[in-house]
């Protein structure tokens, strides 16, 4: 670890707003990758499951 | 009657079909001189608009008149690249150019070079009157000249890469500039580029030389793409 | 000629590989068995470089701290870089070969590798601020990462005009690939406007002596940042396909598997 504490950590010398910022918004952008084609995918999962279910009670 | 008009069709050569494309393509434009007379108006216009934004102080419009100049060259060849497949591809006779025995190749050449023709020329040959409306020394009027030539007709085969990929697309206006600005933009360095080495008196002769260069590669390369994106059009 | 046999094995496995690429459940199935451990690792990479960077290397003796955002913006623009040329490849073997996956992986490629562009260039705006004074500077680089989401922009724009989605492939896959030609024109004709026009007051930092201390975590965050590249590529495929499978057998059982 190169800082002595939280506060400095957070701090960097004056240019923390700036490197914090940067790092938050690369975990954002990461975040959206990942997990919107994931919730996407169950999505249409579920979908096409109610369509194949409210098919088999209309032929039933 | 039908084999007579084939056997014609087959002793065309591909040198005499290009060359009935082209005469044909100009016959049409000359039908409708307004819309050979848009692209010039609108550059007239915008040219208007410079002084009116930057202030009418000559040194200034001067200075800003290389580029200006060459950006509005730009967005008036991309306004006009939009219609140049379009009517033909409305009624029908794009279809039977794709389906005829003549290259593509060339046919899409005579294409382009009739578009060249009414609009990267007529602007390149009137551009002088706007470089002196602009204050541009006489010194860099062959320069502007020169690029403009050379420069209109990269700009020519590029917007008619987005032409033939946007043309079966009801909404192909404001699509085709996102397609097409970016590729632009080597033309633009280089040919604003040259007028302003014309303008501080040094030689142009290396940008026209690169220019020439970017026409000749797109010449050999963009018809391909033209040719792949009128395909897919007619396809879809 | 056991040269000559175990040749003909490869180039046969290679064949069946390849063949095998192009069916959507075999490429699914095999997607999810792979996503299933390298997605914890990819996590778990970025997690540990990400921390390494910010906590754990010394300062830059000249831009203090705020050089860390190195570590996020080199990574996301080689990324974005490859991400580019790994398109127009996906767009030529579908052009080629008429191959579907290929479609899929060229649609599922351009808003990712748009993603790491804005990256980029969001990092790069920032990390200009306390180095430079200045949010945006126009140049070189910057420019030619500028140009470059314009250009996946582009082909996100096309896809999404056309209604026939086999004729948007081609036509992204016909623009991917005169792109990739324009690139490198591009590329060296902003660098000359640049050298023509460049400020004195403005200089890149000279990074030809970084130490090595600093070196270990990039080089950690650009194969993590690869890896995670080809995550989201898996994972946007994945949707893609059941996108375009939907009326099939295979996926019909998938979906009634998955819930019950």
């Amino acid at each position: 670890m190169y800082f002595d504490s939280f506060s400095s950590a957070l701090q960097m010398g004056g240019h923390g707003g700036f490197v914090w910022s940067a790092y938050l918004i690369t975990v954002l952008v990461i975040c959206c990758l990942v997990i919107l084609p994931m919730r996407k995918e169950k999505q249409i999962l579920r979908q096409l499951e109610g369509a194949l279910k409210r098919q088999n009670r209309d032929k039933s | 009657m039908n084999q007579a008009s084939s056997r014609i069709e087959s002793t065309l050569s591909s040198a005499q079909f290009c060359r009935r494309l082209l005469r044909r393509q100009l016959v049409l434009a000359i039908r409708r001189p307004v819309e050979i007379g848009n692209p010039l108006l609108f550059f007239t216009m915008v040219v208007a608009l410079f002084p009116l934004g930057l202030g009418p102080a000559p040194a200034q419009l001067a200075e800003f008149a290389p580029g200006v100049l060459w950006i509005i060259a730009l967005l008036s060849n991309l306004l006009t690249s939009d219609a140049i497949f379009r009517g033909d591809f409305e009624d029908g006779s794009l279809e039977q150019l794709l389906l005829s025995p003549q290259p593509l190749y060339l046919s899409v050449l005579a294409y382009i070079g009739a578009h060249w023709l009414v609009t990267g020329l007529l602007l390149a040959l009137v551009s002088p009157i706007f470089a002196v409306m602009l204050n541009l020394s006489t010194a860099s009027i062959p320069a502007l000249v020169g690029s403009l030539l050379l420069g209109t007709g990269v700009l020519s085969l590029l917007g008619c890469v987005g032409a033939a990929l946007t043309v079966g697309l009801r909404r192909g206006g404001m699509l085709i500039s996102l397609l097409i600005l970016p590729l632009y933009m080597p033309v633009l360095i280089f040919g604003s580029a040259a007028v302003n080495a014309a303008v501080l008196g040094n030689p142009a002769g290396p940008y026209l030389a690169i220019l020439a260069g970017m026409l000749c590669f797109a010449v050999a390369l963009a018809p391909f793409a033209v040719a792949a994106g009128l395909r897919i059009s007619i396809d879809a | 000629m056991g040269t000559r046999a175990s040749i003909c094995i490869i180039a046969t496995s290679m064949w069946s590989f390849f063949h095998k690429l192009g069916s959507p459940p075999w490429l699914y199935k095999i997607s999810g068995s792979i996503l299933r451990w390298l997605l914890p690792i990819t996590v778990v990479a970025l997690a540990v470089g990400l921390a390494w960077g910010l906590l754990f290397t010394a300062p830059d003796f000249r831009q203090g701290n705020s050089y860390r955002i190195i570590y996020i913006h080199v990574p996301a623009a080689i990324v974005a870089l490859a991400a580019y040329y790994i398109m127009a490849l996906a767009g030529a073997v579908s052009l080629i070969w008429k191959m579907k996956m290929a479609d899929i992986a060229m649609k599922a490629c351009a808003p990712i590798g748009a993603s790491f562009t804005f990256l980029a260039l969001v990092t790069g705006a920032i990390w200009g601020k306390p180095t430079w004074g200045t949010w945006w500077v126009w140049d070189a680089r910057i420019t030619s990462m500028l140009v470059l989401l314009f250009l996946y922009l582009g082909v996100v724009a096309l896809y999404e005009a056309f209604d026939n989605k086999e004729a948007a492939s081609k036509a992204c896959a016909v623009l991917a690939l005169v792109g990739t030609v324009n690139i490198p024109i591009i590329y060296k004709s902003v660098d000359w406007w640049y050298s023509l026009h460049q400020p004195a007051s403005i200089k890149m930092t000279g990074g030809s002596s970084i130490d090595s201390s600093m070196l270990y975590p990039l080089f950690w965050m650009i194969a993590s940042v690869y890896a995670l590249f080809a995550c989201c590529m898996m994972l946007s495929m994945r949707v893609e396909i059941l996108k375009s499978e939907g009326k099939t057998g295979w996926v019909k059982r998938l979906a009634t598997e998955s819930n019950s």
